[in-house]
């Protein structure tokens, strides 16, 4: 709490910064952003806004990098800002007449701001659209229109901690490649000090299961909701004899703040993350030695999830057309393995499967899910129905599975019905 | 004012105090009215400017989503208020009771090093709430500083932040009177606001009751300040009077130095009580409404709703209804305090005999 006697008159930090906003929305009288016509344009040599979200300061730097290219060869200027609070910064910037003109927008909230009409429908423009993984290009396709290059891609794998699995007496020949496997294996890897596997309690990690089992909480075309389904049951019964068990534990239950944590502080012997884990465990957990292994399939399958954020382009900005020029030179294939080498992304394009492998061969398995990897649930008004689903998976292990997905069923059709 | 002031000063006063009218207007009753107007609204930041006709009126329809419809909105709000009653339960006594204490500490006279004190105490109020609350996540983690405080004394504790059961049951089931695995059928089976009966009555979680001591702890140095000046008003001779008439220690604290400060006791307690139901930063910087929603406050509903979800008249409409209810609590606080300064009926009759005589 800050010193109450400044707050005294405030009536709710909200509704202030509601106001606030609301402030900064005067004397915009533009309508929403036309979405689906040409590419506004500027004349003559363009001043650009950029908005990102980055991971560190190797990803900064490498933005910056190309960008200056850019410049150079078109004659353009573009401010580079890496946004603290990339959500808040968001809001602030459609609601201002003059916005970012190109922003990272996260797949996961990336319908919201194309329900609003904030984003600039451009996909189909882009240079490199053709070659974009078809998993990747669903993600970022609202109401039948692919709205923003996918910058690059990551999916889920399986990490194994290689030193526990020796002592454990397990060869390479039993890395799980069925649930049945991942469970035994689990348990023999849980010790007194160590449990089997551990992930974060989230739809993020939950839904790989849900996908190895048929299932998915919101239909194909998400029309309608269809999280009660008996293969989602399934995932989350298997998942729950296996925190009934202990071989599985969530990674806030080993007070960690996510799987690469637990994993990487030995209170974990597997855990499921993305390829982003191995940049923290170069750096955080260099002692730690682990291989990767593609996600073992479930009943109906294989079955990982892909994420990425896009290279959004304003509904408001005044010159669409250069910024789609900036983002197709952001997106080429040398510049996306340039990407890779910096800060551990995978490209989001499918020529650069070879190539990359070759350079990293060791994140096989992760390239490997890029083939049958299912995007991550983006729609409006989600984003309370999941944040209520993640809560109570986080008590799984003594819930009741089927009134987990008959709570998120209902609340998901309330919302897909707004 | 009477007619025996000069009249003219009337508009000069105006004059002066203009700006401020300005002011205040402009970055407070401006901004309230239009956040007020916004929570009539279905809009988004998108939409452009609420005030020239963007966004859709939807009436009462952000009021009754929080308040009637069932759905996820409703008990998500629900879920925020029965949080932030526990908060201010816990909080304000607390808070209140301990800061007296400190205030009653530092103003004996026997004490050395006051200042020393009086530094320390007040210290955690003038800190950042951003540190403090850092400094406290990594204190509460499973095997943090607290925690291993506890192992000491042969406490086994809990995983703070991430233990999102009640206290109140987690209580009664320490003493066997429920089960918290297998909640009690007529408590779950009913709810109110789309929240079972077993949750409303859940008090605070383990998490909360963590962001809970961390608020004591910060805000009572403020509120001790507050009873250190008043305390230092108090007239000596009314202490000394005090002692010749026999009361000492903690008599003369109940009965001669409490009546004095109810003033300040008022206002700690309304600050107080104006602060606690707009917990926001704590819960923004550690917890984000985890475990299992049981630190979900009001405030942070209303960022969430519009920030995330964009849905800015929602979450317009829930910081009105907060202020409702703030406005309705000091007001109901004020009134409780005054009654007691009344004299009482005897005390009335008194003064009118002792006017019926002169």
């Amino acid at each position: 709490m800050r010193n109450p006697l400044t707050r005294r008159r405030t009536a709710g930090l909200a509704a202030l910064a509601a106001a606030s906003l609301a402030l900064t929305g005067c004397g915009n009288g533009l309508s929403k952003g036309n979405d689906n016509g040409a590419a506004s344009s500027e004349k003559g040599h363009v001043k650009l806004r950029m908005l990102i979200a980055s991971s560190g300061d190797a990803e900064t730097k490498a933005v910056n990098d190309a960008v200056a290219v850019w410049e150079k060869k078109t004659g353009n200027q573009v401010t580079v800002t890496p946004a603290q609070d990339m959500t808040t910064e968001l809001s602030k910037t459609f609601a201002s007449s003059k916005p970012y003109d190109l922003m990272y927008i996260d797949a996961g909230r990336f319908a919201t701001y194309a329900d609003i009409g904030a984003l600039y429908a451009y996909g189909d423009k882009a240079a490199q659209a053709g070659d974009v993984y078809p998993a990747l290009k669903d993600t970022f396709t609202y109401d039948n229109k692919f709205y923003c290059m996918p910058k690059d891609s990551s999916t889920l794998a399986l990490e194994i901690n290689k030193d526990m699995w020796a002592k454990a007496g397990l060869t390479d020949a039993d890395i799980p490649t069925t649930w049945d496997q991942l469970h035994a294996v689990a348990k023999k890897l849980t010790t007194g000090t160590t449990v089997g596997l551990s992930m974060g309690a989230t739809r993020d990690r939950v839904g790989a299961f849900m996908v190895q089992a048929g299932g998915w909480p919101v239909s194909a075309d998400s029309s309608k909701a269809t999280a009660d389904t008996p293969e989602n049951l399934q995932a989350l019964q298997f998942l729950q004899s296996m925190l009934e068990d202990g071989s599985m534990k969530w990674s806030s239950d080993l007070d960690t703040g996510w799987g690469g944590e637990a994993f990487g502080t030995k209170k974990a012997a597997m855990t499921i993350e993305g390829n982003w884990i191995s940049g923290a465990m170069t750096a955080d957990y260099p002692d730690v030695k682990y291989t990767t292994a593609e996600l073992p399939a479930g009943p109906k399958g294989k079955g990982t999830l892909a994420f990425t954020q896009c290279w959004g382009v304003a509904a408001k900005s005044k010159a669409q057309a250069q910024a789609i020029d900036l983002i197709n030179a952001l997106t080429t294939d040398k510049q996306q393995l340039e990407n890779a080498q910096a800060f551990g992304v995978m490209p989001s394009l499918q020529t650069d499967r070879a190539p990359y492998l070759a350079q990293f061969p060791q994140n096989k398995a992760f390239l490997a899910g890029t083939e049958y990897a299912h995007g991550p649930i983006s729609l409006p008004n989600f984003d309370p129905v999941l944040a209520d689903f993640d809560s109570k998976l986080a008590g799984l292990k003594t819930g009741d599975p089927k009134a987990i997905l008959a709570s998120l069923q209902k609340n998901a059709s309330a919302a897909l019905a707004k | 004012m009477s007619s025996g002031l000069r009249r003219r000063e009337g508009p000069a006063g105006w004059v002066f105090v203009t700006p401020m009218v300005v002011i205040l207007g402009l970055f407070l009753v401006v901004p309230i009215l239009m956040a007020l107007w916004v929570s009539l609204l279905k809009w988004n930041t998108n939409d452009g400017d609420p005030f020239a006709g963007a966004g859709d009126f939807v009436g009462l329809g952000n009021y009754k989503h929080l308040l009637v419809t069932d759905g996820l909105a409703r008990s998500d709000f629900a879920t925020a208020l029965r949080n932030n009653v526990y908060y201010v339960l816990f909080v304000v006594p607390l808070q209140t009771v301990l800061a007296l204490l400190l205030a009653s500490v530092i103003n004996a006279k026997r004490l050395k090093g006051r200042g020393f004190f009086r530094t320390a105490f007040f210290f955690p109020s003038i800190t950042s709430s951003v540190a403090i609350a850092i400094v406290f996540k990594f204190l509460f983690i499973g095997n943090g500083g607290v925690n291993t405080l506890l192992s000491w004394i042969g406490v086994h504790g809990p995983s703070w932040f991430n233990d999102g059961r009640g206290l109140f049951w987690i209580w009664a089931d320490k003493l066997g009177l429920v089960d918290l695995t297998h909640p009690p059928h007529a408590l779950t089976a009913y709810s109110f606001l789309g929240l079972s009966w077993w949750d409303w009555v859940a008090g605070p979680s383990v998490a909360w009751f963590a962001v809970i001591l961390l608020v004591i702890w910060t805000s009572s140095g403020t509120f001790m300040l507050m009873f250190v000046a008043a305390m230092q008003d108090i007239p000596t001779d009314i202490d000394d009077a005090a002692l010749v008439d026999g009361a000492t220690g903690w008599k003369k604290f109940w009965f001669v130095t409490l009546p004095q400060l109810r003033p300040v006791l008022f206002l700690v307690l309304t600050l107080g009580l104006i602060s606690t139901w707009q917990v926001f930063d704590q819960v923004f910087i550690i917890t984000q409404g985890n475990p299992d929603k049981t630190t979900l406050s009001p405030a942070y509903l209303s960022y969430s709703a519009s920030f995330t979800g964009q849905d800015w008249g929602g979450g317009a409409a829930i910081s009105f209804i907060l202020f409702a209810i703030i406005l309705v609590m000091t007001l109901l606080q004020r009134r409780v305090m005054r009654e007691r300064d009344k004299p009482s009926r005897r005390q009335r009759r008194e003064i009118a005999e002792i006017r019926g005589t002169a």
